[in-house]
């Protein structure tokens, strides 16, 4: 009796203990990422890194302020394009295509789009747009990015949306409200919270993006704002500068990673924030 | 039936089937201008898609099907090209479980008045006003128009959206098991605003409840499995019924 309790006392600690271990071992990483980014980043951060152009390999100094603004703007675009043309999917596939043969049909095939690699849209977004321009743009980035961005607008919005009960629809058009004041006035507004919270997350996960933008934006050492010229990233400098055999590159790259991670989180913690204010709203 | 009493929707020969099941038949009944009329009947036996019939919500989900006429002020609106959007501007419904709209008190009121075309602030305010102190929920909620609706009791929540589809003024309400979600003392609010609405409004309400029914409705119709056993005022269905069947349910003997 007693050794049998003994027993089950004995494996409960020891399955414990594995879980415990486990999770730590998922965190460290995480942990020692966040440590060495911000040991080797932070000495990069000056002046110069925020409001320079990129120096020539051996010269003192310079920025990356150009890469800044070309993330930025990268991203906004992408999200401009990428956002209304998933929200409107997600809207068909919620409200209007339901059990439909096509809503199937776009749920399987954004399905697949998700788990495409990334590197796979760049070299598409290449054949499709850098090579009849004649050069990488920014245009091209954005476009990779709102591809990237595209299956996971939709099926966050459509999962959004389907959490708005039947119940609610039927009643507004019982008050005689045609179907698309329905969608616009009534189902949007008790899924808006979340929709913002999976744009944002889908923001986050293409502005870390590197691959895609290698094809498409490229890299600049000078300001662009043109829409038709390559455009340089925070991700894609932190790739020629790690790989450049340059001791100061090597410092602003990290200081590139520190800051690509402080803008993420940044953005992640918005969308937590709006999660949160889900159940009072 | 009385003379002097006017058909606001008249049934002939309804039939109903949910894809190839056929869930009502050849339903015959009148209701009658500003009165309550109550359908009762057990569990699956067809008050609710009956009275989904009247404002033809089944049209929202594919497969399903009607034959026979339903008049309302004597056209059918059964009939092909007939405005959807129109005819429920026209009859009003309330749902078993209330269905705020997730947004402001005051809002899910005006959502109704400004489909119909009321733009003015000033008067929308004055009828959002006077919805909720007709369906008696004024006094509890005016210090707070602008929050959200999601956050007052069921009770409350089923008030306003009486009140919601009182605003719109339709020609009739429907309300399904409107107070099955509710305690006794909201349940007792709401039977007092049916019987206030009654002056102004012709209702058909659905319940499970025959106390509710006897002592609200001037008419009762009893349901089984699809039909209608008896239609009568609700005075004779409760104390002399013709059918044995009725007789046995309203006693409790079954359902």
């Amino acid at each position: 009796m007693n050794l049998h309790y003994l027993r089950r006392k004995l494996v409960n600690y020891v399955a414990l203990g594995i879980s415990l271990l486990s999770a730590v071992f998922g965190i460290v990483f995480l942990c020692w990422i966040l440590k060495d980014v911000l040991v080797l980043g932070l000495p990069a951060l000056n002046t110069s890194f925020f409001t320079e152009l990129p120096a020539p390999p051996g010269m003192e100094g310079g920025g990356v302020a150009n890469a800044i603004v070309g993330t930025i703007m990268i991203t906004v675009i992408a999200t401009v394009v990428g956002v209304p043309a998933g929200i409107l999917a997600g809207t068909y596939l919620s409200e209007f295509g339901r059990k439909s043969r096509v809503a199937s049909a776009v749920r399987f095939l954004s399905d697949i789009l998700v788990s495409a690699p990334s590197i796979v849209v760049g070299i598409f977004v290449y054949a499709l747009l850098v090579g009849p321009m004649g050069g990488f743009s920014l245009l091209a980035g954005s476009l990779a990015l709102a591809i990237i961005m595209l299956p996971v607008v939709i099926r966050t919005s459509e999962e959004m949306l389907k959490l708005v009960p039947d119940s609610t629809r039927e009643a507004a058009l019982a008050l005689g409200a045609p179907q698309w004041r329905v969608t616009v006035q009534v189902v949007y507004r008790g899924a808006l919270r979340g929709m913002v919270t999976g744009v944002m997350l889908a923001v986050a996960r293409v502005s870390g993006e590197t691959a895609p933008l290698l094809f498409t934006s490229f890299n600049n050492t000078f300001w662009n704002f043109s829409l038709t010229e390559p455009t340089a990233s925070l991700t894609v400098t932190i790739f020629n500068y790690a790989m450049a055999p340059y001791e100061e590159w090597h410092s602003i790259a990290w200081g590139a990673a520190l800051l690509i991670t402080a803008m993420l989180l940044v953005v992640t913690l918005l969308a937590r924030f709006f999660a949160r204010g889900r159940s009072t709203g | 039936m009385s003379d002097k009493m006017t058909e606001k929707m008249e049934v002939k020969g309804l039939n109903f089937y949910y894809g190839t099941k056929q869930a009502l038949k050849d339903i015959n009944l009148a209701v009658q201008e500003g009165e309550i009329t109550a359908l009762i009947g057990p569990s699956g036996c067809g008050k609710t898609t009956f009275l989904r019939c009247l404002n033809r919500m089944h049209d929202l989900y594919p497969g399903n099907r009607y034959e026979g006429e339903i008049l309302l002020e004597g056209k059918n609106i059964l009939r092909k090209g007939i405005d959807l959007i129109k005819l429920r501007s026209r009859i009003g419904m309330v749902f078993q479980k209330p269905t705020p709209f997730p947004m402001s008190i005051s809002d899910n009121i005006a959502f109704g008045l400004k489909l119909k075309g009321i733009r003015n602030r000033g008067e929308i305010e004055g009828r959002v006003e006077t919805a909720l102190k007709d369906s008696a929920l004024f006094d509890e909620v005016k210090d707070r128009l602008n929050t959200p609706a999601l956050s007052l009791s069921g009770g409350q929540q089923q008030r306003l959206c009486i009140a919601r589809a009182v605003a719109v003024e339709p020609d009739v309400i429907l309300m399904d098991e409107p107070c099955s979600a509710l305690d006794p003392v909201a349940t007792v609010k709401i039977e007092d605003l049916m019987s206030e609405l009654k002056s102004n409004y012709t209702v058909v309400i659905v319940t499970h409840n025959m106390q509710q029914a006897a002592r609200v409705s001037e008419y009762t119709g009893f349901f089984m499995l699809g039909e209608v056993m008896e239609f009568d005022r609700t005075k004779r269905i409760f104390t002399n019924p013709k059918n044995k069947m009725t007789e046995d349910y309203i006693t409790g003997r079954f359902g």
